[in-house]
């Protein structure tokens, strides 16, 4: 990204926040009523003094820690549910029916469930976090398996392969691009379900916290709920997004975005937009090679592929 | 197109290294084609099988890997019944079948991958087959950042690394422009020599058929022709070739 597109991004947030500023400290009432919401210098100032406090970063590490297993779980077992579903008819037969009944129950409805099943509060709202991304995984994962093309596995099975090898050289490595569009929407959704969850059950976590700042009448504290829930949901969709980027550099780019690339710092971006231009020119040359030697012969008329 | 599909030829005195007896072709689908194939392929020999799309060159190519069952009949390769694909039936396709995210070395490497070669030993040989079709330099890029044609020749590589016994190639040369395309057909002469592998090459292209084959099958009729002068460039006009070319195009 150019630095005057990210003078741009910078700049719009910038402008958002100004916005808030200014009806917030005039007090602005027009059917919207901003006079009891707080200004961005209040919400600011509580992050600042939240941010010098042990609990913050407490609640801060309790949320990232369900989060993060609770969508490694779903991860894991998704991918594993989605490619059986796809490959095997048995797993299709005797699990897909239950996938799409228990898949459209929001997970945050699934509370009651996690409480009677679960010891804990802790595992509950783990749990909770998992259905929540586990299913978009799940459907992405299925979709993607079986749009691989068929010719990928009948290479490897005629080069001896069984069904372990064409599992991981060709089923998972193909999925991958439609996987990471799951996992990205899963990410998403686990944070809507922890904070949810966090809300209504639990003892730590930026949802609790920010829930029990609204039930104090902190509006500040609630804010800066709202801004680490923000802040932290970016952070993690941008490494989701990054992993899956890196995973999936086979993917062809669009050749308009080659051209127009000029000044990209991702390293490895850039290099495979080299590497395709270099590959694009010395094709073209060695191909030149190939068809030189069969010249001769080849200028007698042939005969076009009969109808 | 005839509604027959028997391919007759005498057994060649040597034996034969693939053979099709009285089989009954079925798509994947099973639906079954119509008649039923016999045929013995030698070994060593590039027979080439030409017709018009739809006449189930494609079904025949892929009942020979052992992808297909055949619906009647039996299959052999060497003597022992074919009852699914092996590496000992190598498929080269049309389409792209590289695998797209491992480097255009790593898929050559990949029959040997399989096969549990040492890693040191799949490289040398994986470099060799890459400079033999005349892809030395390029052995560490993504498919995706080579032409059509070279990827192709990546495939052939892959294909015969392995050291397959029988190489089923389905119109490996049909997307391809013309000059790319006579070319594919000397470097396909040149690397198969030496190898012994047995070919079994599907076109539509008549005079891809009669250059390359030994002889050629022809599934609307039923024949198989011998080729006068096969892989012979300067042979392609004279007298029996020119024959064969016109009773090929008269009954396709």
């Amino acid at each position: 990204m150019t630095a005057g597109r990210r003078l741009l991004r910078v700049a719009a947030l910038g402008a958002a926040l100004g916005l808030w500023q200014l009806l917030t400290s005039w007090d602005v009432s027009l059917w919207l009523r901003f006079e009891q919401f707080p200004t961005v210098g209040e919400v600011g100032s509580a992050l600042a003094d939240r941010l010098g406090t042990a609990a913050y970063w407490q609640d801060l590490g309790h949320s990232l820690r369900r989060i993060v297993l609770g969508f490694l779980l779903a991860a894991v077992l998704g991918v594993a549910l989605g490619t059986a579903i796809a490959r095997s008819r048995w797993a299709a037969d005797l699990l897909g029916p239950l996938v799409e009944v228990v898949r459209p129950v929001p997970a945050i409805a699934l509370v009651p469930v996690a409480i009677l099943l679960l010891p804990t509060n802790e595992q509950g709202i783990v749990f909770i976090t998992f259905t929540a991304a586990f299913f978009p995984v799940v459907v992405s994962t299925r979709h993607a398996v079986r749009a691989l093309s068929p010719v990928w596995e009948e290479g490897v099975l005629t080069m001896g392969g069984g069904r372990l090898r064409v599992l991981f050289s060709v089923v998972l490595p193909g999925a991958l691009p439609g996987v990471f569009g799951g996992l990205s929407v899963g990410m998403g959704v686990s944070w809507i379900c922890v904070i949810s969850a966090e809300m209504i059950s639990g003892e730590y976590g930026v949802g609790y916290r920010t829930w029990q700042d609204y039930t104090v009448v902190d509006y500040p504290g609630v804010f800066v709920g709202m801004v680490t829930i923000g802040s932290l949901g970016w952070l993690t969709s941008t490494a989701v997004e990054l992993a899956g980027r890196r995973a999936t550099v086979w993917l062809p780019r669009p050749a308009g975005r080659v051209a127009s690339g000029r000044s990209r710092p991702a390293a490895f971006r850039s290099g495979s937009r080299a590497a395709a231009r270099g590959g694009k020119s010395a094709a073209a040359a060695s191909d030149g090679i190939s068809a030189d030697r069969s010249a001769a012969p080849a200028a007698v008329p042939r005969k076009e592929p009969v109808p | 197109m005839t509604t027959s599909a028997r391919l007759l030829a005498a057994p060649p005195a040597t034996g034969a290294a693939l053979t099709l007896q009285d089989v009954r072709l079925g798509h994947a689908d099973g639906v079954a084609l119509p008649g039923t194939v016999t045929l013995r392929i030698a070994p060593g020999e590039l027979l080439a099988v030409v017709g018009p799309s739809g006449c189930g060159k494609s079904t025949l190519l892929r009942t020979l890997a052992g992808l297909l069952p055949p619906l009647d009949g039996q299959v052999t390769q060497d003597g022992v019944p074919v009852t699914g694909p092996s590496a000992d039936r190598a498929l080269v396709f049309q389409e792209d079948a590289l695998l797209p995210w491992r480097t255009v070395r790593a898929n050559v490497e990949l029959p040997l991958a399989i096969r549990r070669v040492p890693r040191a030993e799949r490289r040398a040989a994986a470099a060799e087959w890459l400079d033999r079709v005349g892809l030395a330099g390029h052995a560490r890029k993504l498919p995706q950042h080579l032409s059509g044609g070279q990827r192709q020749r990546v495939q052939l590589a892959r294909a015969l690394a392995g050291r397959p016994r029988a190489v089923l190639m389905d119109e490996p040369f049909g997307a391809l422009d013309a000059h790319t395309r006579a070319g594919m057909q000397d470097l396909l002469v040149d690397i198969l020599r030496g190898t012994g592998a047995t070919v079994v090459f599907v076109t539509h292209d008549v005079d891809e058929a009669l250059h390359l084959g030994d002889r050629v099958a022809l599934p609307g009729t039923g024949e198989v022709l011998d080729v006068p002068h096969p892989r012979r460039r300067d042979a392609q006009h004279d007298p029996g070739t020119n024959a064969l070319r016109r009773h090929i195009l008269d009954s396709l």
